[in-house]
Formats: C-alpha cells, structure tokens, sequence
C-alpha cells in the first residue's frame, strides 16, 4: 500500500530535475487510472452519501425535532432529549432491560465460546463432525430459531418444561408469559447461537504456533499453565473483536426480542410487563409504530453515542490485556 | 543440566503422556458427545415435529420419529400461509440485491486496490469507519427517505441500496483478497493495452471466484434471513417475504405448531444447503470477519 502511494521512481526523477516537481497527476496515464479509479468507486461514494452520511446528518437533525413524516418537521432544540432522560420512565426500563441482556449474553459469548473452540481445536477423529454440530445453529435464520424456541419454551407443553416436570419432578417457569423469565429465554436462545464467535476463535487458535506447546511441555508446563500463559495471551486481539462486536451487536438485538416479545403481546407490545423492552425495539415502537420520527432518531443518537463511548473504553483498556505479536516484536 | 531435565521431561512426558493422553482424549469426547446433543437437539425437534401430527406433537414422552409421518403439515401449512409467493418473493429480492452487492462492491473494491486516485487513502479510512457505524443511526432517516420518494410497501427499498457499495465490509473483504494478487498480470494487462474496464471483467473477476463466493454467500444469508427491513418496508401481504410470513404464523393466537415448524424448517433448508455446499468459503468469509482491518 505504501509504496504505491509514493512510487520510488518518481522521487528519484524528481530529485534530477532542477524545475518544480509536477504532480504525479500531470502525465496522462496516471491521470486515465484516476478517473478510472473514480469511476470505479463512484457508486459507493454515492451510496456513502445518500444512504450513510446524508441519514446520518439527517437523524441528528430530526432528534433534534418533532416530526411525524407527514407535517413539517418542528424544532425543538435539546427538548427531545431531555425528555427521554428526565421524563420517560420507559425509556430507563428499556435502558435496565438491554444492559441486563448485554451482560448476561456477552460473557457466554466471550467465555463458553472460547471454551467450546479450544474443546474443538484438539486433533480428535470425528472432530469436524462436531465442529459442524455446534456452528449450524448460528446460522439459522433467526426468525425460524425463534419459532422454534417459542415452542421449546412454551409454558405447558414445550420440551424444556416437559422435560423438567417428567424427569426432574420440577415445575418450569412460565419462560416467554412472565416478565422474571422472559430475559433468561432470550439469553438461553443466544446461547444456541455461540458457535458464531466459536468459529472466531477457531480460527485465531489455529495460527498458534504449535512449537510454543512443543516447547513449554518440555519445560513442564501442564495443560492449564498452556492455556493461561500461551493461548490467552495469543488470542487476546480475538477475544477483544468477539468482545466489542458482542458487545455492539448485543446492544442493537432487535428481530428475536420483538419477536418473543410479540408472539403473545401484539405489535406494539414488548413482552410480559415491559420485560422485552428493548432499545431499539423502543425506537421501532416510538418511530414505526407511534411515528414519533424526532424522538425516535434521538433514542437512537443515545444508543450511538454510548456505543462510541464504550468501543472508546474498550480500545483504551485494551492496551492493559490485549497482546499483539508484531508489536513485542518490535521491542 | 537443564539438557538433562529436558530430556528427563521428554521422557517421563512420553511415559506419562499416554495414559493422561487417553483419559484427556475420553473427557474430552465424552464432554462433546453431552454438549453436541445439546446443540442439536433443537434441530432434531424442528424436523421431528414438523412431520408430527395433532395428538403427537405435546405427547410425553417426547414422540422424536413421528409414526407416521405427516407430510400434509408442509403441503397445509405452505398454502394457508401462502409460502409459495413468500418464497418467490424473497427469492427475487435475494438474487437482485446479492447481485447489486457483488457488482458495485467488487467495482469499489477494485478501486481501492489497483487504481491510485487523489483521496484514495482518505476516502478508504471513511470506508472503514462507516464499518463501524451502528445500523440504528441512520434507520429511521432512510426510512423517510423511501418514504419521500414514494417506494414504500415496495421491493426497491431491500433492493436499489446494494447497488449503491454493497457494504463496506464486503469492500474491504474484497480489496484484501485484490491485493494478494500478483500485480505483474495486471501491468502486463496495460502493457498489451486493455482498459481498465477490460482488466476488471476479464481478469480480476474471474481470478476471485473464491472471495466472490464468499461475498455471494454472506449477501444471500443477509437477505433471505432479513426482519428488520421487510417488517418496516412492506405493508400488503403479498409482498411479504418468508420472514414476515413465518412471523405471521408467530402471532396467530391459534397456533398449529407442526406446521410452524414445517415452515420454520423450508425457510432454513436453502441455508443449510448453501452451508454445506460452500463450507469453505463460508467459514472463510466468517474467519474474515474477524481479522482486524
């Protein structure tokens, strides 16, 4: 990449000419690969303006409006805003319930899924089997998992329920009806889908080299020592991607929720008492169902900021535990 | 010395390694054996249970080989619930926009790794920062923005935004995979005087075969499993697609689940299908996805 940006020739030839040195631009065929090059991401700069920044200026704009997409829009300064943080009870709900979520499905998803890729990674006959068994349920789509957990689920006659009554002689939750369960139905369907970040790791295992093993079991090291001092320290700029994209992805859930949290309620509804309000299940609700458009772009502008906020955090911690090999290479 | 202990570990390590080897080797199956029964029981339930009939499927203990099978579950559900039209529907918005994507996304892609332009460098860096952008920013504007041009409850809103860069994560896959390869074919290209045009049709496309598929497979999975944009987008039942169809059957207060499941199943047979076709690339693609930019 660097040494096409700056040819080494043309320095060279410059260096010989006592004149100015023309641009790089002036010679024709440099200047047919421009326009070429421009052509070529011509549609993609404008798709960045119409459909990522011009929305994006837009949004901030209607945040800071009322706006129902049918009159004009009506400025209201910071006024959204600050009623969604001082005067929306349900806003703080939905705040409560997403955090609740993050936390509960984000570390299964950093911690069981790096314990499943190790599991997967020995060299074991059968294993690709395996490999196959855990991976395929992340990529069902997740409207026909969530069919499938509402019926697993369901209160009397679902397997889970069934199961527990007949063999362990316990009565199950009411898992998708009350407002304590409905959370932990999701984490458990979230958990069904592991083998996603699972791969990740199979992947950022697989480029240990297999002579640092080698090396530490002739100096005594057992497996669990291997583990601590060897792999997490390798794999930690792959736990810090399946952490931060966990973390934003998890933020943003919204077809599962709004599915589970439909499925008994109505559209509008956001499962047993509110228990599946989620944010951006808030933001389709107050901007698609309410056609609150202003309001909703500012719920959403505060699920960006923090978002930011957080990756900032994140990548800031990151020097304390993430190790990068090129990095110590270089010291 | 430490030779010595060195090769003393080696050779109490074979020793002892081999019994320790099998017991770890044993666990270890037998803890794959538990979990993978786990992962695969829903599965298992799915197709079991879209065969079942009335009476079987909230039997215990749990009936797992219907007997018999009952087929006219798909046939009944697949004509209530007008599938066949879902299916064509999602079919068409898939190839379209999955195409729309390779297209626009391999032009960018080539762009930015064969082509040298003023701004290139910048405009790259915005690229990989719009990655990051969180989709909920700019849903509601664009929403207003179909709404504007009158395209609502129509397919040009799943479709018409993939021929405008596919995404920039499929650009950056793709300009890394444009960037392995040998740039002598390229030159020589130019030397024998082919276009720039004539260089991307006839030697970059069929070159990455590999990364298209692997974009290709992504774009297919994005659209045929998509909520979001045909739940805002599309009003009249007959636009739906399988998503809002299965969600449909989701919200009936009268649930027959044999032939939610049977529906559920149809719409993730293409899935596993792609799935078990194009393994390789498939895995690559999410391998990718998290290698650092």
């Amino acid at each position: 990449m660097s040494q096409e940006a700056i040819p080494a020739t043309d320095s060279r030839t410059t260096a010989e000419l006592p004149a100015k040195p023309r641009s790089v631009w002036a010679s024709p065929i440099r200047r047919r690969e421009a326009r070429d090059g421009i052509v070529f991401i011509l549609p993609w700069f404008l798709g960045l303006l119409i459909f990522i920044l011009g929305p994006f200026v837009a949004g901030f704009y209607y945040s800071l409006t009322e706006y129902d997409s049918l009159l004009p829009a009506n400025w209201l300064g910071v006024e959204n805003y600050r009623r969604i943080l001082f005067d929306d009870d349900r806003f703080w709900l939905t705040v409560y319930n997403t955090v609740w979520y993050v936390c509960a499905a984000v570390v299964p998803q950093v911690v069981l899924g790096l314990l499943l890729a190790v599991l997967l990674n020995q060299k074991a006959r059968g294993i690709t089997v395996f490999r196959t068994v855990f991976f395929m349920p992340s990529i069902v789509p997740i409207v026909a998992s969530v069919s499938l957990f509402i019926f697993i689920l369901h209160d009397r006659f679902g397997l889970l329920n069934e199961t527990l009554y007949q063999v362990f002689g316990i009565v199950g939750p009411n898992w998708l009806t009350s407002p304590d369960w409905s959370k932990p139905s999701l984490v458990l369907w979230s958990l069904w889908g592991i083998g996603g970040g699972m791969i990740i790791y199979l992947a950022g295992l697989q480029g240990i080299p297999q002579t640092l093993y080698e090396a530490a079991a002739i100096d005594g090291a057992g497996a669990l020592r291997c583990f601590w001092k060897i792999t997490i320290p390798l794999i930690s700029p792959t736990i810090l991607f399946v952490v931060i994209m966990g973390i934003i992805g998890s933020f943003q859930i919204f077809t599962p929720v709004f599915l589970l949290g439909s499925a008994n309620y109505g559209l509008a509804a956001a499962g047993p008492m509110d228990s599946l309000l989620f944010w951006v299940v808030y933001i389709y609700n107050q901007g698609f169902f309410y056609f609150r458009m202003g309001y909703a772009s500012a719920i959403a502008w505060l699920l960006f900021m923090l978002l930011v906020v957080l990756t900032l955090i994140q990548f800031r911690l990151a020097g304390r535990w993430v190790y990068y090999e090129d990095e110590a290479a270089i010291r | 010395m430490p030779a010595e202990r060195a090769m003393l570990n080696i050779a109490l390590g074979r020793f002892e390694g081999k019994s320790r080897k099998v017991a770890q080797s044993s666990l270890v199956y037998c803890l794959l054996v538990a979990l993978g029964f786990l992962f695969a029981m829903p599965l298992v339930w799915l197709v079991s249970t879209s065969l079942k009939s009335n009476e079987q499927v909230g039997m215990w203990p749990p009936v797992w080989v219907p007997y018999p099978f009952v087929w006219e579950n798909y046939f009944v559900a697949w004509t209530s619930g007008r599938f066949g039209l879902y299916f064509f529907n999602t079919a068409f918005i898939t190839v379209l926009a999955t195409f729309g994507q390779l297209l626009t996304a391999s032009m960018a892609a080539f762009g930015f790794a064969r082509l040298r332009f003023p701004g290139r460098e910048v405009l790259f860096a915005v690229l990989l920062a719009t990655m990051m952008l969180p989709f909920v920013v700019t849903m509601i504007p664009t929403f207003i923005l179909f709404k504007n041009l009158g395209w609502l409850d129509s397919f040009r809103p799943l479709i018409v935004p993939y021929y405008f860069g596919g995404g920039a994560f499929f650009i950056f896959l793709l300009r890394q995979f444009f960037k392995t390869l040998p740039t002598e074919l390229f030159e020589q290209a130019t030397i024998d005087g082919a276009s720039n045009y004539r260089i991307y049709y006839q030697i970059l496309l069929p070159l990455s075969k590999p990364a298209l598929s692997t974009v290709a497979i992504f774009g297919f999975l994005h659209h045929w499993n998509d909520f979001l944009a045909p739940l805002i987008y599309l009003n009249s039942p007959e636009k739906f697609t399988l998503a809002l169809g299965l969600q449909q059957f989701i919200q009936r207060t009268e649930v027959r689940y044999q032939e939610m499941m049977a529906m559920a199943l149809l719409m993730t047979i293409p899935v596993l299908m792609v799935f078990f076709f194009f393994q390789q690339y498939f895995i690559r693609g999410v391998v990718m996805s998290g290698i650092k930019g």
